[in-house]
């Protein structure tokens, strides 16, 4: 039977010839991982069960990111469970203030998750890695305590949902307006339990960075991966990463998608999701009066060394606008090294923006950045619900870095040409 | 009326009142991030919706059901959701249609949902519910309509019986390795 990338990686991983949607599987994990907000209740629900070991200390990481550097004596309890807990049983991937960095972006940096894998993370996220080929998905604490404990996890199959993109993109045009765009167009549920996979000529000219932004938000359609199959631009990624030995799926020509979208990208100019869910997109050109307040660049969907590039290259002898805090925060340790290294740090700084260690903070409003009511911000973030950033009377609107920096030196939400 | 006519022989009932929101109750409104340094259910509890309404913490009672629209716990796959709302008092949220981590924690966590278009539709504020758990009848008290939900798949009902997934996991795995 012709199956999907996402089924070929179910039916390998259970010694299956084939898999069929809405089949519950139990699966075995090659990694999994947790953060200090999920990790402190699987750790609870670890010592609960008493169990005594961890399947293998190996393919568990625990990455303290989300309320690090601690913000108050609460996270720095919970993250010292975090630490006592990888001590105690010899968890070789824990990594902390110094050493880490955003778990979506240091986790593929480091070459822990990989082509072909099947991974669970506690953190919604997780399906990051499908822009590698991989089937990972996020789940909750109780998940990640069972998996840790077993080694393996429970899967229903999902159906699959093929994106195909057509035509040439305008310049500045790039993985986060497609992600954006496509959500626009299928809504916050559009794919609710299913497999994203995101193919066509478009995606196959796409660097790693761009096609882990577009992954990276398949959850906000609801979906349980995001995929893309891995060629030479994903060999090239991991090649020189790869801790482990690694593995290309791919969709049989003639598998079946439950549904199928396909769209010429040509015309697409850059858009922004506007308050209070990520499918309320528009082109940012119809946006043009809305001033803000702050701009935040980083995050798990853009918060990587090209990321901050597309940045720099629109602040580079400008300043942010006296009425805009900007904040730009590199995703890992790495990323920070490498755009001090190239400049780019000189640049924001002298721009007027602060730049920090890598943090989830300002994303999920935890700690840094955190907005006051009536308040706007445009972040390079993944959600925009209401009181996602502070105040819930605050708003905050998504987009590229591009957009995010045009915004920042004009006091509002601009199209990077416009500072050019 | 005796609205939950199959709910008998040990079955689980729920009656209370409910409580109704829109569609795509994100997990940011179940509950903040900036209350997710602790995993203290009671703290947790104190939170439970108030971005979407703030007095909501101090009106739910135990055995209140919280009515949602479409993709219901879309968003985080923070387990504090299902975690808050249990602690708050809510015994069932029924909804459209569930997020799926949202739908896997709840499971996890022995929060019963359910998913009745019908049901949710009809319903006025503090209406009161009975639910048969096990058959998934839905009552509304107030309105003398009964209506049926889909199905829970039976794996999910062995995981609600167990206790939730860690005692699933306990009695399989660690039987198995003491054996």
């Amino acid at each position: 039977m012709p199956m999907t990338l996402a089924e070929k990686i179910l039916a390998a991983h259970t010694s299956r010839s084939e898999v069929h949607p809405g089949e519950l599987l139990e699966v075995p994990v090659d990694f999994c991982f947790g953060n200090d907000i999920t990790a402190p209740i699987a750790i609870k629900a670890f010592r609960d069960a008493s169990a005594k070991k961890v399947f293998d200390p190996q393919r568990i990481a625990l990455i303290p990111d989300h309320f690090t550097p601690n913000k108050d004596i609460a996270s720095a309890m919970q993250v010292k469970m975090l630490r006592d807990f990888a001590r105690e049983f010899g968890l070789v991937h824990y990594f902390d203030v110094g050493r880490m960095g955003v778990e979506h972006a240091l986790l593929p940096e480091m070459g822990l998750v990989l082509p072909g894998d099947v991974i669970i993370g506690a953190d919604s996220h997780t399906c990051t890695y499908g822009a590698l080929g991989a089937f990972a998905t996020g789940v909750g604490s109780t998940d990640l305590a069972a998996a840790m404990i077993t080694g393996t996890t429970w899967f229903r199959v999902p159906a699959s949902m093929k994106l195909v993109y057509h035509g040439q993109l305008k310049p500045w045009v790039g993985g986060k307006d497609l992600i954006l765009y496509t959500i626009g167009q299928i809504g916050v549920d559009g794919a609710r339990y299913m497999a994203m996979e995101f193919t066509g000529p478009v995606i196959e000219r796409l660097g790693m960075s761009h096609r882990m932004t577009m992954a990276n938000m398949a959850i906000e359609a609801g979906a349980k991966v995001g995929l893309i199959a891995p060629d030479d631009i994903t060999r090239e990624y991991v090649q020189p990463r790869a801790q482990r030995p690694y593995r290309f799926f791919a969709s049989d020509p003639d598998a079946h998608y439950e549904i199928v979208h396909e769209w010429d990208v040509s015309t697409l100019d850059p858009v922004v999701a506007c308050p209070h869910l990520p499918e309320n997109v528009k082109p940012v050109t119809e946006l043009s009066t809305v001033s803000i307040d702050q701009v935040v660049i980083g995050s798990c969907t853009n918060g990587r060394l090209e990321d901050l590039r597309e940045a720099a290259s629109v602040f580079k002898g400008r300043k942010v606008h006296p009425s805009v805090r900007c904040l730009i925060i590199p995703a890992t340790q790495r990323i920070y090294q490498e755009a001090l290294k190239e400049g780019l740090i000189e640049i924001f700084l002298e721009a007027e923006a602060a730049v920090s260690t890598p943090t989830c903070g300002p994303c999920l409003g935890g700690h840094m950045g955190i907005l006051a009511a009536g308040e706007k911000a445009v972040a390079t973030t993944n959600r925009n619900f209401v009181g996602r950033m502070g105040h819930p009377e605050s708003e905050v609107y998504l987009s590229s870095p591009a957009v995010a920096a045009a915004s920042a030196v004009l006091g509002r939400i601009a199209h990077p040409e416009e500072v050019r | 009326m005796m609205c939950v006519s199959e709910c008998g022989n040990g079955k689980t009932k729920i009656k209370g009142r409910v409580w109704i929101f829109g569609d795509d109750v994100d997990t940011d409104a179940i509950i903040p991030a900036r209350y997710l340094n602790t995993s203290d259910p009671l703290e947790l509890a104190k939170h439970c919706m108030e971005d979407a309404d703030p007095l909501f913490p101090s009106k739910v009672q135990p055995g209140d059901m919280l009515l949602a629209g479409k993709n219901f716990g879309c968003g985080s796959s923070r387990e504090h959701a299902p975690i808050a709302l249990k602690a708050a008092g809510v015994a069932c949220v029924i909804a459209v249609n569930f997020a799926r981590i949202f739908y896997r924690n709840a499971f996890n966590m022995g929060l019963p949902i359910l998913e009745c278009p019908e049901a949710v539709r009809e319903a006025r504020e503090e209406d009161v519910f009975t639910v048969c758990l096990e058959t998934g009848e839905i009552c509304n008290e107030s309105l003398a309509r009964t209506y049926r939900a889909a199905p829970v798949p039976s794996f999910m009902i062995e995981l609600l019986r167990s206790g939730g997934l860690m005692a699933y996991v306990k009695k399989r795995y660690l039987s198995e390795s003491r054996s």
